[in-house]
Parts: C-alpha cells; sequence; structure tokens
C-alpha cells in the first residue's frame, strides 16, 4: 500500500504543477474508486476551494456540450484555464459507454483547457463520490473555472447540478408548456436559464414560459427569499450567439452569491452532501458485508423460520455494524 | 468491479469524412463493455495525443477510408511515442494486406479491415491493450 501511495502523491504533485497526463491518471484512480481513489480525494480536498464551479444540464440533445464548447473558447480567450467534467451515461447491459462530449469542443484539447469525459458506470453512488472528488482535483491543479456538465435526468445528476456554485439549465423549444416548466425539479435548480437553438420556431414561446414560471416565484415569495431572480439567455450555440451573454450572467451570479453570502451556504451544503454520501456508502457497505457474513446468514435462517421478524433482524445487524464501525 | 474499464479513443485522422464504419466500431466496443472516447471527424495527430493524455486512455483507434494510411498511420505513431504515451494504436478500414504489414512494422498494434466481425474487432482491441499491461 506504501508504493500505492507513495505514486499516488508523486502524481499529484506533478498534476498541480501543469503535468496533464498525471491529471489524467488521478481521474482515472478517482473513477475507480475504493482506497486509491479516497487517497487522491483526500490530497485533493487540501488543495481545493479556489475554484468557481459551474453545472451545465439540460435534456440529452440540448445543446449542452457545444455551448460548454463555446463558453471554454471564450474564457481561454480571455487567459482563463477552464476544466471540463463531461458526465454521460453508461450502458446498464454491457456497462459500456459512448463518450462523445468532446465532438462538440474538439478545437480546444490542450489550449489552457482541460476535458475529461466521465461514463456513470452504472452505479449512482459511485459517481456521486467521483463528481466532487474530480471537482476538488481539478480546483487543485488550478484549473477555474470547474464546469460539469451532465445530462439532467435522475437524481444524482440534479444533486450534482444543483450543488455547483452557479448552475446553468439548457432548454430547447418545444420541450413542453408552462405546465411543465413549474413541475419541480431541474427547473429549480436553475441559477441561469439558456434558451437554446434560439433559431427554431417556439424560442420565444419557451422564453415566456420560462418567464411566468420566475412570475409565480415571485409571487409565492421565493424570489424574495433568494434575493436573485434567474436570467433567461437565449443562445444559438451553433453560431456562437449568446456564450458572452451567459457568461456575463454567470459573473453576475457569482457577484450576487459573494454579495449575499451565499457563496459559503453553497460550498456548506456541497460539502454536507460530500460527507453524507461518502457515509450512506460506508454504511451501505458495512450492511451488505454484514448480511453476507456467517452471523448474517444465520440472522436469515431465523426469519425464514418466522422465529423473529425482518425488522428485527435488521435492528439486530444494524447494532452489530454499529459496534463493528466505531 | 472484476474487469478494468478499458477506455478507448476513436477518432478520423485529417480530411477523411467517412464515418460510418467508425461509429459501428464505437457501437461494438461500447456493446463489448468499454468506454468509447469519440471524437469524430479532422481530428490532428496533436489533439488526438491531448484527448488521450486528459482522457487517460487505454488506446487509440483511428479510421482510415482514404488512402491516407501510410502516411498518416506513421505520423500518428511518431506522434504518440514524441508525446511518451505507452498505448496501443489500432487503425480500421481500408487497408491493403502489403500496407498492414508495412504498418506494422512501423509500430501499428493491429490493421482491422471490412471483413472483421464484431467478436474480432472486440477481442483484437482488448488483446492490444491487455498485453501493454
Amino acid at each position: 500500500m506504501d508504493a500505492t501511495d507513495n505514486s499516488i502523491s508523486h502524481l499529484f504533485e506533478t498534476a498541480v504543477s501543469g503535468e496533464r497526463r498525471s491529471l489524467g491518471k488521478l481521474l482515472t484512480i478517482i473513477e475507480r474508486g475504493g482506497e486509491p481513489a479516497d487517497i487522491v480525494a483526500g490530497l485533493a480536498h487540501q488543495k481545493a476551494g479556489n475554484a468557481h464551479v459551474i453545472g451545465i444540464t439540460g435534456a440529452p440533445g440540448s445543446g449542452k456540450s457545444t455551448l460548454t464548447g463555446r463558453l471554454i473558447e471564450k474564457i481561454t480567450k480571455g487567459g482563463g484555464t477552464p476544466s471540463v467534467l463531461a458526465v454521460d451515461p453508461s450502458s446498464p447491459l454491457t456497462g459500456g459507454a459512448i463518450l462523445g462530449d468532446r465532438i462538440r469542443m474538439d478545437d480546444l484539447a490542450g489550449e489552457g483547457s482541460f476535458i475529461r469525459s466521465m461514463a456513470t458506470r452504472g452505479h449512482s453512488g459511485g459517481l456521486a463520490l467521483a463528481v466532487p472528488a474530480a471537482i476538488q482535483l481539478f480546483d487543485a491543479a488550478r484549473y477555474n473555472p470547474v464546469i460539469i456538465e451532465t445530462v439532467g435526468v435522475g437524481q444524482v445528476e440534479v444533486d450534482v447540478a444543483g450543488t455547483a456554485d452557479t448552475t446553468v439549465v439548457v432548454v430547447t423549444p418545444g420541450m413542453g408548456d408552462a405546465v411543465q416548466a413549474n413541475k419541480a425539479g431541474l427547473l429549480e435548480v436553475a441559477d441561469i436559464f439558456v434558451v437554446n437553438k434560439s433559431d427554431r420556431p417556439g424560442a420565444n414561446d419557451t422564453r415566456r414560459d420560462l418567464d411566468l414560471m420566475l412570475d409565480l416565484g415571485h409571487l409565492s415569495g421565493l424570489e424574495e427569499k433568494t434575493g436573485y431572480r434567474p436570467p433567461i439567455i437565449m443562445a444559438n450555440s451553433l453560431e456562437g450567439e449568446g456564450a458572452e451573454a451567459i457568461l456575463t450572467a454567470i459573473e453576475d451570479h457569482r457577484n450576487h452569491l459573494s454579495k449575499s453570502g451565499s457563496f459559503e451556504t453553497r460550498q456548506k451544503q456541497r460539502t454536507l452532501m460530500e460527507i453524507q454520501n461518502r457515509l450512506e456508502l460506508l454504511i451501505g457497505s458495512t450492511s451488505s458485508n454484514a448480511l453476507q457474513s456467517e452471523a448474517g446468514e444465520k440472522i436469515l435462517t431465523e426469519v425464514l423460520e418466522r422465529n423473529i421478524s425482518p425488522s428485527e433482524a435488521a435492528k439486530s445487524i444494524a447494532s452489530s455494524i454499529i459496534r463493528d464501525l466505531t | 468491479m472484476s474487469d478494468p474499464q478499458y477506455r478507448v479513443i476513436l477518432a478520423k485522422l485529417g480530411l477523411d469524412g467517412h464515418d460510418r464504419g467508425i461509429k459501428v466500431v464505437a457501437r461494438i466496443l461500447r456493446d463489448a463493455g468499454m468506454e468509447v472516447i469519440y471524437l469524430g471527424l479532422r481530428q490532428t495527430t496533436a489533439s488526438i495525443v491531448a484527448a488521450a493524455e486528459e482522457e487517460d486512455a487505454d488506446a487509440i483507434g483511428l479510421s482510415m477510408h482514404n488512402a491516407g494510411h501510410l502516411t498518416l498511420g506513421p505520423k500518428m505513431m511518431e506522434a504518440i511515442t514524441a508525446a511518451g504515451l505507452d498505448l496501443p494504436l489500432i487503425i480500421g478500414g481500408i487497408v491493403p494486406d502489403e500496407d498492414a504489414a508495412e504498418l506494422e512494422k512501423v509500430g501499428v498494434a493491429a490493421v482491422l479491415g471490412p471483413g472483421a466481425s464484431a467478436e474480432e474487432v472486440a477481442a483484437i482491441v482488448r488483446d492490444a491493450i491487455s498485453s501493454r499491461e
């Protein structure tokens, strides 16, 4: 284990001093999970805390990758060093994945930016650990901002997007009416709305529906509570229209965060969620180990013979896990 | 996880727009359980190397259909070596047998032709990667 420790800290040192390949390898370690991933995450955590984390999310095909490509183009031209973590789903049947986000950003490889594709690998629990660790690793390697691009379906994705410093939700015309926009979920976590493909028919209707939804938030007092109304930006990413306005809106939101003190709140929320996810996974794996142990088998037999109930069994296993963990 | 998750970069190098084959290969590798980082058309040796570094790829696959393989294949090999990357380069597409031998001489791990079955494609990629480990 010592040898691994040493090679990991060597990789980390070189990654932090700008060696891209080391950073690539560390991201692989994070993706694979387990003890080595925890070591990397621990090292990254010590050095992180400077980057602005931007979540970009929306339905498949809404133009997130193209938009992200436009943003990093502008950021690098302005002298910034953005990094992107593009999360795409793995096949639930084979575990394989086609990660195609780079096609939309291909002019940019190696020019001050860093793009990494990540597959969900079937287990949302793993993703919940890997994404925050990867964000902190980019941050430690002095990439700023860190952009997370995810498909906005599933709780983990909403969680990931929702705990970014600034969350950009990309919608396109023809995705549904005002009622859809009022459904709870992704739209609620938006700090900035982008109506992409604004040259398509219905783009203004989509804008109006979002505006109406935000008005209702105003009526119900939500807007007053946060002191912030998410802007709606029309964009045509393919043509590069709207990218500048989106960057300005991100900057404005950042200023709002630091003025209102929400920056710390979000940081706190994100850290809390990371601890909770780790705690739940730790308990989850400990309990499945306990179930598969000899004692677990014995308890199962007891339940099958109807000597004790499943809930009594669970409580009895829980108390033995607590003894093991502490 | 028992198997390490192989990550393979697939790209078309230069001005070759025939991308039907590479899309089929992407799907074959995905269905064989690999993660395919698909770069698509009009890549350069530099963009492919940069992607391989950032993605920590286990292999690079190039698809070639415009008879550029004897120029671009060795160029890609050179770029991989110059960057100090230790990963196999696999070329697929329309490559005559005598050219395939030439490419293998400069270090290309395998050349796949139109007749290759899905099983063969996946097995050759998997073997090319595992023989390096």
